[in-house]
Protein backbone atom coordinates (compact mmCIF):
# COMPACT_ATOMS: atom_id res chain seq x y z
CA UNK A 1 0.00 0.00 0.00
CA UNK A 2 3.03 2.37 0.47
CA UNK A 3 4.07 1.91 -2.97
CA UNK A 4 0.58 2.57 -4.27
CA UNK A 5 0.72 5.88 -2.15
CA UNK A 6 4.52 6.69 -3.07
CA UNK A 7 2.85 6.54 -6.84
CA UNK A 8 0.19 8.85 -5.58
CA UNK A 9 1.96 11.14 -3.99
CA UNK A 10 4.51 11.54 -6.98
CA UNK A 11 2.05 11.66 -9.72
CA UNK A 12 0.25 15.08 -7.48
CA UNK A 13 3.63 16.62 -7.00
CA UNK A 14 3.89 16.31 -10.54
CA UNK A 15 1.36 18.71 -11.18
CA UNK A 16 3.19 21.41 -8.58
CA UNK A 17 6.51 20.44 -10.91
CA UNK A 18 4.42 20.58 -14.16
CA UNK A 19 3.56 24.44 -12.79
CA UNK A 20 6.87 25.07 -12.34
CA UNK A 21 8.42 23.80 -15.57
CA UNK A 22 5.92 25.34 -18.28
CA UNK A 23 6.86 29.03 -17.62
CA UNK A 24 10.36 27.69 -18.36
CA UNK A 25 9.38 25.93 -21.13
CA UNK A 26 7.42 28.54 -23.07
CA UNK A 27 10.41 31.30 -22.51
CA UNK A 28 12.48 28.76 -23.92
CA UNK A 29 10.15 27.41 -26.87
CA UNK A 30 9.43 31.31 -28.08
CA UNK A 31 12.84 32.95 -27.50
CA UNK A 32 15.22 30.64 -26.83
CA UNK A 33 15.63 32.08 -23.69
CA UNK A 34 16.88 29.55 -20.93
CA UNK A 35 15.70 31.78 -17.83
CA UNK A 36 18.00 30.99 -14.81
CA UNK A 37 16.09 33.43 -12.92
CA UNK A 38 13.18 31.48 -13.07
CA UNK A 39 13.18 29.82 -10.22
CA UNK A 40 13.83 33.19 -7.84
CA UNK A 41 11.11 34.57 -9.91
CA UNK A 42 8.83 32.10 -8.32
CA UNK A 43 9.99 32.84 -5.26
CA UNK A 44 9.50 36.25 -5.42
CA UNK A 45 5.79 35.90 -6.25
CA UNK A 46 5.35 33.53 -3.27
CA UNK A 47 6.46 36.60 -1.28
CA UNK A 48 4.55 38.95 -3.23
CA UNK A 49 2.00 36.84 -1.68
CA UNK A 50 2.81 36.68 1.85
CA UNK A 51 3.07 40.32 1.75
CA UNK A 52 -0.31 40.81 0.21
CA UNK A 53 -1.55 38.50 2.99
CA UNK A 54 0.54 39.82 5.64
CA UNK A 55 -0.30 43.66 4.85
CA UNK A 56 -4.27 43.38 3.65
CA UNK A 57 -5.65 40.39 5.70
CA UNK A 58 -7.22 39.24 2.39
CA UNK A 59 -8.13 35.65 2.58
CA UNK A 60 -5.07 33.60 0.31
CA UNK A 61 -7.56 32.92 -2.39
CA UNK A 62 -7.77 36.63 -2.90
CA UNK A 63 -4.32 36.86 -2.94
CA UNK A 64 -3.66 34.78 -6.15
CA UNK A 65 -5.04 36.74 -9.07
CA UNK A 66 -3.33 39.91 -7.27
CA UNK A 67 -0.44 37.92 -7.30
CA UNK A 68 -0.40 36.88 -10.78
CA UNK A 69 -1.41 40.21 -12.08
CA UNK A 70 1.67 41.65 -10.85
CA UNK A 71 3.88 39.01 -11.97
CA UNK A 72 2.74 39.03 -15.70
CA UNK A 73 3.21 42.62 -15.60
CA UNK A 74 6.82 42.28 -14.39
CA UNK A 75 7.26 40.22 -17.11
CA UNK A 76 5.89 42.47 -19.71
CA UNK A 77 8.22 44.96 -18.59
CA UNK A 78 11.22 42.61 -17.89
CA UNK A 79 10.76 41.47 -21.60
CA UNK A 80 10.78 44.94 -23.00
CA UNK A 81 13.76 45.56 -21.20
CA UNK A 82 16.41 44.00 -20.07
CA UNK A 83 15.37 40.44 -21.41
CA UNK A 84 14.98 41.97 -24.75
CA UNK A 85 18.32 43.27 -24.69
CA UNK A 86 19.70 40.52 -23.85
CA UNK A 87 18.12 39.11 -26.71
CA UNK A 88 19.54 41.20 -29.02
CA UNK A 89 23.12 40.78 -28.49
CA UNK A 90 22.62 36.47 -28.12
CA UNK A 91 22.07 33.77 -26.49
CA UNK A 92 25.06 33.55 -24.68
CA UNK A 93 23.91 36.93 -23.31
CA UNK A 94 20.66 36.02 -21.92
CA UNK A 95 22.01 33.22 -20.16
CA UNK A 96 24.39 35.42 -18.16
CA UNK A 97 21.91 37.99 -17.38
CA UNK A 98 19.09 35.61 -16.53
CA UNK A 99 22.33 34.42 -14.08
CA UNK A 100 22.68 37.80 -12.95
CA UNK A 101 19.12 38.67 -12.16
CA UNK A 102 18.82 35.52 -10.17
CA UNK A 103 21.82 36.46 -7.61
CA UNK A 104 20.13 40.02 -7.39
CA UNK A 105 16.57 38.61 -6.87
CA UNK A 106 18.24 36.43 -4.12
CA UNK A 107 20.13 38.55 -2.12
CA UNK A 108 17.67 41.36 -2.61
CA UNK A 109 15.12 39.07 -0.76
CA UNK A 110 17.74 38.25 1.95
CA UNK A 111 17.83 41.66 2.77
CA UNK A 112 14.54 42.02 2.46
CA UNK A 113 13.10 39.05 4.26
CA UNK A 114 15.88 37.27 5.96
CA UNK A 115 17.11 33.65 5.41
CA UNK A 116 14.02 32.80 7.36
CA UNK A 117 11.38 30.24 6.22
CA UNK A 118 8.69 31.38 5.31
CA UNK A 119 5.07 29.68 3.94
CA UNK A 120 1.57 31.12 2.93
CA UNK A 121 -1.27 29.96 5.51
CA UNK A 122 -3.56 28.20 3.75
CA UNK A 123 -5.69 28.57 6.86
CA UNK A 124 -8.34 26.20 8.30
CA UNK A 125 -10.53 24.92 5.09
CA UNK A 126 -11.63 22.47 3.16
CA UNK A 127 -8.38 22.79 1.24
CA UNK A 128 -5.65 22.47 4.49
CA UNK A 129 -7.62 19.16 5.21
CA UNK A 130 -6.91 15.88 3.45
CA UNK A 131 -9.46 12.57 2.73
CA UNK A 132 -8.38 8.80 2.90
CA UNK A 133 -8.42 5.60 0.61
CA UNK A 134 -8.93 2.52 2.51
CA UNK A 135 -6.55 2.27 5.24
CA UNK A 136 -2.79 3.80 4.31
CA UNK A 137 -3.70 6.57 1.51
CA UNK A 138 -3.80 10.04 2.84
CA UNK A 139 -4.08 12.02 -0.13
CA UNK A 140 -4.62 16.34 0.75
CA UNK A 141 -6.71 18.35 -0.74
CA UNK A 142 -4.33 21.18 -1.42
CA UNK A 143 -1.73 18.68 -3.44
CA UNK A 144 -5.08 17.78 -5.33
CA UNK A 145 -5.75 21.19 -5.74
CA UNK A 146 -2.59 21.82 -7.10
CA UNK A 147 -2.32 19.09 -9.77
CA UNK A 148 -6.23 20.24 -10.87
CA UNK A 149 -4.73 23.72 -11.49
CA UNK A 150 -1.90 22.73 -13.28
CA UNK A 151 -4.07 20.65 -15.94
CA UNK A 152 -6.09 23.98 -15.99
CA UNK A 153 -3.04 25.86 -16.67
CA UNK A 154 -1.51 23.60 -19.23
CA UNK A 155 -5.24 23.42 -21.36
CA UNK A 156 -6.11 27.45 -21.03
CA UNK A 157 -2.34 27.53 -22.34
CA UNK A 158 -2.63 25.23 -25.21
CA UNK A 159 -6.27 27.00 -26.08
CA UNK A 160 -4.79 30.45 -25.63
CA UNK A 161 -1.71 29.08 -28.34
CA UNK A 162 -3.62 27.38 -30.65
CA UNK A 163 -7.24 29.26 -30.87
CA UNK A 164 -6.15 33.58 -30.13
CA UNK A 165 -4.97 35.89 -32.00
CA UNK A 166 -1.74 36.58 -30.07
CA UNK A 167 -1.76 32.65 -29.20
CA UNK A 168 -0.78 32.23 -33.15
CA UNK A 169 1.55 35.59 -33.76
CA UNK A 170 3.63 33.86 -30.26
CA UNK A 171 3.72 30.67 -32.65
CA UNK A 172 4.66 32.60 -36.03
CA UNK A 173 7.26 34.37 -34.25
CA UNK A 174 8.80 31.65 -32.49
CA UNK A 175 8.90 29.79 -36.09
CA UNK A 176 10.33 32.87 -38.17
CA UNK A 177 10.78 36.02 -35.94
CA UNK A 178 11.31 38.12 -39.60
CA UNK A 179 8.52 36.31 -41.48
CA UNK A 180 6.50 37.62 -38.65
CA UNK A 181 7.45 40.73 -38.96
CA UNK A 182 7.07 41.17 -42.17
CA UNK A 183 3.35 40.11 -41.58
CA UNK A 184 3.38 43.38 -39.87
CA UNK A 185 3.62 41.86 -36.12
CA UNK A 186 5.62 43.61 -33.69
CA UNK A 187 7.97 40.80 -32.17
CA UNK A 188 9.09 42.88 -29.07
CA UNK A 189 5.49 43.40 -27.86
CA UNK A 190 4.59 39.48 -28.84
CA UNK A 191 7.40 37.98 -26.85
CA UNK A 192 6.13 40.80 -23.98
CA UNK A 193 3.45 38.98 -23.71
CA UNK A 194 4.81 35.33 -24.13
CA UNK A 195 6.55 36.47 -21.27
CA UNK A 196 3.56 37.59 -18.97
CA UNK A 197 1.87 34.37 -19.72
CA UNK A 198 5.00 32.52 -18.64
CA UNK A 199 5.18 34.84 -15.26
CA UNK A 200 1.89 34.46 -14.68
CA UNK A 201 2.20 30.77 -14.42
CA UNK A 202 5.60 31.01 -12.47
CA UNK A 203 3.57 33.29 -9.95
CA UNK A 204 1.22 30.19 -9.50
CA UNK A 205 3.65 28.11 -9.46
CA UNK A 206 5.33 30.08 -6.74
CA UNK A 207 2.32 30.77 -4.39
CA UNK A 208 1.81 26.77 -4.89
CA UNK A 209 5.00 25.84 -3.47
CA UNK A 210 4.56 28.43 -0.89
CA UNK A 211 1.22 26.96 0.28
CA UNK A 212 2.30 23.15 0.34
CA UNK A 213 5.82 24.12 1.76
CA UNK A 214 7.76 27.10 3.19
CA UNK A 215 10.04 29.39 1.10
CA UNK A 216 13.34 31.28 1.80
CA UNK A 217 15.37 33.17 -0.46
CA UNK A 218 16.98 29.95 -1.68
CA UNK A 219 14.65 28.38 -2.78
CA UNK A 220 14.21 29.36 -6.11
CA UNK A 221 17.40 27.88 -7.57
CA UNK A 222 17.61 25.29 -4.99
CA UNK A 223 14.45 23.46 -5.52
CA UNK A 224 12.24 25.28 -8.34
CA UNK A 225 15.08 26.19 -11.14
CA UNK A 226 15.96 22.26 -10.90
CA UNK A 227 12.86 20.64 -10.46
CA UNK A 228 11.68 22.90 -13.26
CA UNK A 229 14.60 21.96 -15.90
CA UNK A 230 14.19 18.53 -14.85
CA UNK A 231 10.73 18.07 -15.93
CA UNK A 232 11.20 19.96 -18.74
CA UNK A 233 14.41 17.65 -20.12
CA UNK A 234 12.07 14.52 -19.00
CA UNK A 235 8.91 15.64 -20.65
CA UNK A 236 10.62 17.38 -23.72
CA UNK A 237 11.88 20.40 -24.66
CA UNK A 238 9.54 23.50 -25.98
CA UNK A 239 6.24 20.53 -25.50
CA UNK A 240 3.72 21.89 -23.15
CA UNK A 241 1.87 18.85 -22.10
CA UNK A 242 5.33 17.30 -22.14
CA UNK A 243 6.19 19.55 -18.52
CA UNK A 244 3.61 17.72 -16.96
CA UNK A 245 4.23 14.13 -18.48
CA UNK A 246 7.99 15.47 -17.26
CA UNK A 247 6.53 16.45 -14.08
CA UNK A 248 4.62 13.47 -13.06
CA UNK A 249 8.22 11.31 -13.93
CA UNK A 250 10.02 13.26 -11.53
CA UNK A 251 7.06 13.65 -8.56
CA UNK A 252 6.95 9.60 -8.72
CA UNK A 253 10.74 8.73 -9.31
CA UNK A 254 11.31 11.35 -6.30
CA UNK A 255 8.54 9.41 -3.74
CA UNK A 256 9.58 6.21 -5.03
CA UNK A 257 13.25 6.92 -4.29
CA UNK A 258 11.87 8.48 -0.87
CA UNK A 259 10.41 4.84 -0.28
CA UNK A 260 13.33 3.10 -0.65
CA UNK A 261 15.33 5.44 1.59
CA UNK A 262 14.31 8.74 2.60
CA UNK A 263 17.87 10.52 1.93
CA UNK A 264 17.36 9.03 -1.72
CA UNK A 265 14.22 11.34 -2.52
CA UNK A 266 16.13 13.92 -4.53
CA UNK A 267 18.96 11.30 -5.92
CA UNK A 268 15.93 9.27 -7.70
CA UNK A 269 14.73 12.10 -9.51
CA UNK A 270 17.94 12.81 -10.83
CA UNK A 271 19.08 9.35 -11.71
CA UNK A 272 16.13 9.41 -13.76
CA UNK A 273 16.41 12.92 -15.00
CA UNK A 274 19.92 11.55 -16.37
CA UNK A 275 18.97 8.66 -17.54
CA UNK A 276 16.63 10.22 -20.02
CA UNK A 277 18.93 12.00 -20.97
CA UNK A 278 21.21 10.03 -22.13
CA UNK A 279 18.45 7.33 -24.01
CA UNK A 280 15.94 9.76 -24.61
CA UNK A 281 17.76 12.65 -24.84
CA UNK A 282 14.58 14.90 -26.98
CA UNK A 283 12.33 14.13 -24.01
CA UNK A 284 9.78 11.42 -23.81
CA UNK A 285 6.84 13.27 -25.30
CA UNK A 286 8.86 14.05 -28.20
CA UNK A 287 7.91 15.93 -30.96
CA UNK A 288 9.64 18.06 -32.94
CA UNK A 289 9.19 22.19 -33.12
CA UNK A 290 6.36 21.95 -30.94
CA UNK A 291 6.00 24.95 -28.62
CA UNK B 1 -5.80 53.01 -57.31
CA UNK B 2 -8.05 52.19 -54.03
CA UNK B 3 -6.71 54.57 -51.63
CA UNK B 4 -5.71 57.93 -52.67
CA UNK B 5 -5.11 58.64 -49.11
CA UNK B 6 -3.93 62.67 -49.52
CA UNK B 7 -6.66 63.08 -52.04
CA UNK B 8 -3.98 64.76 -53.76
CA UNK B 9 -4.46 65.20 -57.30
CA UNK B 10 -0.96 64.24 -58.49
CA UNK B 11 -0.74 61.13 -57.00
CA UNK B 12 -0.60 59.37 -60.19
CA UNK B 13 2.62 61.11 -60.95
CA UNK B 14 4.14 60.84 -57.63
CA UNK B 15 6.41 57.59 -56.95
CA UNK B 16 4.90 55.08 -54.49
CA UNK B 17 8.08 53.87 -53.26
CA UNK B 18 11.51 56.28 -54.04
CA UNK B 19 15.31 54.89 -53.09
CA UNK B 20 17.55 57.01 -52.95
CA UNK B 21 21.27 56.29 -53.15
CA UNK B 22 21.20 52.98 -51.43
CA UNK B 23 24.14 51.95 -49.60
CA UNK B 24 24.02 48.71 -47.01
CA UNK B 25 27.15 46.85 -45.79
CA UNK B 26 26.79 42.74 -44.34
CA UNK B 27 29.53 43.73 -42.02
CA UNK B 28 32.57 44.92 -43.74
CA UNK B 29 31.38 44.30 -47.37
CA UNK B 30 29.26 46.92 -49.22
CA UNK B 31 26.40 45.01 -50.65
CA UNK B 32 25.01 47.79 -52.68
CA UNK B 33 27.00 51.09 -53.54
CA UNK B 34 24.32 53.63 -54.55
CA UNK B 35 21.65 52.26 -55.92
CA UNK B 36 18.05 54.36 -56.66
CA UNK B 37 15.05 53.31 -58.14
CA UNK B 38 11.69 55.06 -58.42
CA UNK B 39 8.60 52.56 -58.68
CA UNK B 40 4.96 54.36 -59.79
CA UNK B 41 1.66 53.06 -58.97
CA UNK B 42 0.47 50.41 -61.03
CA UNK B 43 3.85 49.51 -62.18
CA UNK B 44 5.77 45.67 -61.87
CA UNK B 45 9.28 46.69 -61.44
CA UNK B 46 11.89 44.51 -62.20
CA UNK B 47 15.17 43.94 -60.30
CA UNK B 48 17.41 41.60 -62.31
CA UNK B 49 20.96 40.14 -62.13
CA UNK B 50 23.25 37.38 -61.44
CA UNK B 51 23.56 35.91 -57.69
CA UNK B 52 24.80 37.51 -55.08
CA UNK B 53 24.29 41.34 -57.22
CA UNK B 54 22.84 42.51 -54.09
CA UNK B 55 19.08 42.17 -55.68
CA UNK B 56 17.46 40.78 -52.28
CA UNK B 57 20.19 42.88 -50.33
CA UNK B 58 17.78 45.74 -51.85
CA UNK B 59 14.61 44.15 -51.46
CA UNK B 60 14.88 43.46 -47.96
CA UNK B 61 16.32 47.22 -47.24
CA UNK B 62 13.19 48.03 -48.52
CA UNK B 63 11.46 45.60 -46.46
CA UNK B 64 13.25 46.72 -43.34
CA UNK B 65 15.31 44.06 -42.53
CA UNK B 66 18.28 45.71 -43.56
CA UNK B 67 19.46 49.14 -42.41
CA UNK B 68 21.56 51.37 -45.16
CA UNK B 69 24.63 52.81 -44.13
CA UNK B 70 23.71 55.60 -46.02
CA UNK B 71 20.88 56.98 -48.21
CA UNK B 72 16.80 57.38 -48.21
CA UNK B 73 13.88 55.42 -48.87
CA UNK B 74 10.91 57.06 -49.09
CA UNK B 75 7.07 55.41 -49.59
CA UNK B 76 4.55 57.21 -50.45
CA UNK B 77 6.51 60.01 -49.85
CA UNK B 78 7.28 59.15 -45.86
CA UNK B 79 10.84 58.78 -45.11
CA UNK B 80 11.17 55.44 -44.17
CA UNK B 81 14.66 54.43 -43.99
CA UNK B 82 14.84 54.05 -40.12
CA UNK B 83 11.11 52.85 -39.36
CA UNK B 84 10.96 48.87 -38.04
CA UNK B 85 9.99 46.57 -40.85
CA UNK B 86 6.72 45.87 -38.89
CA UNK B 87 5.65 49.29 -39.39
CA UNK B 88 6.43 49.30 -43.00
CA UNK B 89 3.97 46.10 -43.20
CA UNK B 90 0.96 47.76 -41.82
CA UNK B 91 2.00 51.40 -43.59
CA UNK B 92 0.92 48.54 -47.07
CA UNK B 93 4.29 47.01 -47.60
CA UNK B 94 3.81 43.39 -48.06
CA UNK B 95 6.77 40.90 -48.69
CA UNK B 96 7.20 37.52 -50.25
CA UNK B 97 10.47 36.87 -48.51
CA UNK B 98 13.42 34.69 -50.56
CA UNK B 99 12.56 30.83 -49.62
CA UNK B 100 8.56 31.22 -49.06
CA UNK B 101 9.57 31.42 -44.81
CA UNK B 102 6.56 30.11 -44.13
CA UNK B 103 5.39 28.99 -40.51
CA UNK B 104 5.96 25.68 -40.70
CA UNK B 105 3.88 24.75 -37.43
CA UNK B 106 1.09 26.38 -38.53
CA UNK B 107 -1.54 25.52 -40.59
CA UNK B 108 -2.03 26.79 -44.31
CA UNK B 109 -5.10 29.25 -42.92
CA UNK B 110 -3.13 30.25 -39.79
CA UNK B 111 -0.42 31.19 -41.96
CA UNK B 112 -2.67 33.56 -44.19
CA UNK B 113 -4.26 34.49 -40.98
CA UNK B 114 -0.88 35.97 -39.19
CA UNK B 115 -0.91 37.29 -42.72
CA UNK B 116 -3.96 39.33 -42.35
CA UNK B 117 -3.70 40.12 -37.90
CA UNK B 118 -2.72 43.38 -39.02
CA UNK B 119 -4.25 44.24 -42.34
CA UNK B 120 -5.14 47.52 -44.42
CA UNK B 121 -8.99 46.98 -45.70
CA UNK B 122 -9.25 46.57 -48.86
CA UNK B 123 -9.95 43.83 -51.91
CA UNK B 124 -8.26 40.79 -50.34
CA UNK B 125 -9.82 38.12 -48.39
CA UNK B 126 -8.65 34.67 -47.46
CA UNK B 127 -12.03 33.75 -50.06
CA UNK B 128 -10.46 35.50 -52.81
CA UNK B 129 -7.06 33.78 -52.19
CA UNK B 130 -8.75 30.59 -52.03
CA UNK B 131 -10.47 31.46 -55.86
CA UNK B 132 -6.84 32.48 -57.24
CA UNK B 133 -5.37 28.70 -56.18
CA UNK B 134 -8.13 26.74 -55.47
CA UNK B 135 -6.71 23.64 -54.00
CA UNK B 136 -5.64 25.84 -51.23
CA UNK B 137 -9.30 25.66 -49.41
CA UNK B 138 -9.38 21.83 -48.98
CA UNK B 139 -6.03 22.06 -47.72
CA UNK B 140 -6.22 24.35 -45.40
CA UNK B 141 -6.03 22.56 -41.90
CA UNK B 142 -2.68 21.31 -43.20
CA UNK B 143 0.64 22.14 -42.29
CA UNK B 144 2.70 24.10 -44.84
CA UNK B 145 5.77 21.56 -44.06
CA UNK B 146 4.44 19.19 -46.04
CA UNK B 147 3.75 20.68 -49.11
CA UNK B 148 5.19 21.09 -52.48
CA UNK B 149 7.40 24.30 -53.15
CA UNK B 150 5.58 25.82 -55.44
CA UNK B 151 2.34 25.20 -53.24
CA UNK B 152 4.71 26.95 -49.79
CA UNK B 153 5.44 29.86 -52.76
CA UNK B 154 1.09 30.09 -53.55
CA UNK B 155 0.68 30.20 -49.86
CA UNK B 156 3.44 32.60 -49.18
CA UNK B 157 1.95 34.93 -51.80
CA UNK B 158 -1.38 34.20 -50.07
CA UNK B 159 -0.21 35.28 -46.28
CA UNK B 160 1.13 38.66 -48.43
CA UNK B 161 -1.90 39.62 -50.73
CA UNK B 162 -4.44 39.33 -47.45
CA UNK B 163 -2.47 41.62 -45.96
CA UNK B 164 -3.99 44.22 -48.63
CA UNK B 165 -0.61 45.98 -49.37
CA UNK B 166 -0.44 48.51 -51.88
CA UNK B 167 3.17 47.62 -52.26
CA UNK B 168 4.23 43.67 -53.44
CA UNK B 169 7.86 42.89 -52.45
CA UNK B 170 8.63 39.72 -54.45
CA UNK B 171 11.79 37.63 -53.94
CA UNK B 172 12.89 35.19 -56.18
CA UNK B 173 9.92 33.69 -56.70
CA UNK B 174 11.14 31.27 -58.86
CA UNK B 175 13.73 30.41 -56.47
CA UNK B 176 13.96 26.27 -56.71
CA UNK B 177 10.73 25.69 -58.66
CA UNK B 178 10.15 23.66 -61.53
CA UNK B 179 9.60 26.15 -65.06
CA UNK B 180 6.40 25.30 -65.09
CA UNK B 181 5.01 25.84 -61.53
CA UNK B 182 6.97 29.22 -62.23
CA UNK B 183 4.73 29.85 -65.23
CA UNK B 184 1.92 29.31 -63.01
CA UNK B 185 2.98 31.28 -60.44
CA UNK B 186 3.46 34.05 -62.79
CA UNK B 187 0.32 33.67 -64.20
CA UNK B 188 -1.54 34.96 -60.82
CA UNK B 189 0.77 38.14 -61.60
CA UNK B 190 -2.20 40.13 -63.95
CA UNK B 191 -5.32 39.09 -61.10
CA UNK B 192 -2.87 40.84 -58.11
CA UNK B 193 -2.45 43.87 -60.29
CA UNK B 194 -6.04 44.30 -61.36
CA UNK B 195 -6.85 44.72 -57.68
CA UNK B 196 -4.37 47.81 -57.69
CA UNK B 197 -1.22 46.05 -56.36
CA UNK B 198 2.38 47.63 -57.09
CA UNK B 199 4.58 45.13 -57.74
CA UNK B 200 8.37 44.90 -56.99
CA UNK B 201 10.24 41.87 -58.18
CA UNK B 202 13.60 40.77 -57.74
CA UNK B 203 14.07 37.91 -60.06
CA UNK B 204 17.26 35.69 -61.40
CA UNK B 205 15.42 33.85 -64.56
CA UNK B 206 15.71 37.34 -66.55
CA UNK B 207 13.15 36.26 -69.38
CA UNK B 208 11.02 35.51 -66.82
CA UNK B 209 11.60 39.06 -65.45
CA UNK B 210 11.86 40.71 -68.59
CA UNK B 211 7.88 38.81 -69.84
CA UNK B 212 6.19 40.46 -66.58
CA UNK B 213 7.83 43.97 -65.98
CA UNK B 214 6.75 47.24 -67.37
CA UNK B 215 10.31 49.14 -65.82
CA UNK B 216 13.32 47.09 -65.30
CA UNK B 217 16.96 47.46 -63.03
CA UNK B 218 19.73 45.70 -63.93
CA UNK B 219 22.54 44.82 -60.53
CA UNK B 220 25.95 44.05 -60.71
CA UNK B 221 27.88 43.38 -57.60
CA UNK B 222 25.96 46.32 -55.95
CA UNK B 223 25.76 48.80 -58.62
CA UNK B 224 23.39 49.55 -61.32
CA UNK B 225 24.34 48.67 -64.48
CA UNK B 226 21.03 48.86 -66.54
CA UNK B 227 17.96 50.37 -65.99
CA UNK B 228 14.75 50.98 -68.26
CA UNK B 229 11.35 49.97 -70.10
CA UNK B 230 12.18 46.22 -71.17
CA UNK B 231 10.90 47.82 -74.66
CA UNK B 232 13.19 49.92 -74.52
CA UNK B 233 17.12 47.39 -73.84
CA UNK B 234 18.12 44.88 -75.78
CA UNK B 235 18.79 41.65 -75.15
CA UNK B 236 23.13 42.44 -76.07
CA UNK B 237 22.40 45.46 -73.40
CA UNK B 238 20.55 43.17 -70.82
CA UNK B 239 23.58 40.95 -71.18
CA UNK B 240 26.03 43.44 -70.77
CA UNK B 241 24.58 44.51 -67.59
CA UNK B 242 23.79 40.99 -66.07
CA UNK B 243 27.36 39.75 -66.81
CA UNK B 244 29.67 42.83 -66.70
CA UNK B 245 31.46 44.19 -69.90
CA UNK B 246 34.50 42.93 -71.12
CA UNK B 247 36.52 40.06 -69.58
CA UNK B 248 36.33 39.84 -65.90
CA UNK B 249 34.27 37.27 -65.80
CA UNK B 250 36.16 34.81 -63.61
CA UNK B 251 37.02 38.01 -61.14
CA UNK B 252 33.22 38.61 -61.47
CA UNK B 253 32.10 34.83 -60.38
CA UNK B 254 34.47 35.22 -57.26
CA UNK B 255 33.28 38.41 -55.97
CA UNK B 256 29.86 37.44 -56.44
CA UNK B 257 29.87 33.96 -54.51
CA UNK B 258 31.22 35.92 -51.63
CA UNK B 259 28.88 38.62 -51.78
CA UNK B 260 26.44 35.28 -51.76
CA UNK B 261 27.95 33.97 -48.89
CA UNK B 262 27.50 36.72 -46.38
CA UNK B 263 24.47 37.47 -47.69
CA UNK B 264 23.14 34.00 -46.89
CA UNK B 265 24.69 34.88 -43.24
CA UNK B 266 22.68 38.20 -42.45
Amino acid sequence: MSWVNAIIQGILTGGLYALFACGLSLLFGVMRVVNLAHGDLATVAAYVGIGIIAVTHVPFLWSIPIVVAIMAVVGYVLQRSLLQAAITRGELTTLIVTFGLSIVIENGLLQFFTANNRGIGVGSSLISSSFSIGSGLQIAWLDVAIFGLAVVVLLGLQYFLSASKYGRLIRAVADDREAAQLSGANYQHVFGICAALAFATVALAGIAYGMTTVVSPTTGTDTILLFAFAAVVIGGLGSLWGTLVGGIVLGVSQQIGAQINISYELLAGYIVFLVVLVIRPQGLTARRSQT
Amino acid sequence: MSTSAAGVPEQQRAPLLDVRNLIVHHGQLRALSGVSLQVFPGEVYAIIGANGAGKSTLLRTIAGLHYPTEGQILYDGRDVTRVRPDKRATAGMAMVPEGRRLFPSLTLEENLKVGATFARSGPWTFERVYDLFPWMKERRGQKTAQMSGGEQQAVAIGRALVANPRMLLLDELSLGLAPVIVQRIYGMLPEILSSGVTVLLVEQDVSQALRVATHLQCLLEGHSTLEGRPADVTAEQVEAAYFGMGGHHAATAGAAENIAVEGSEA
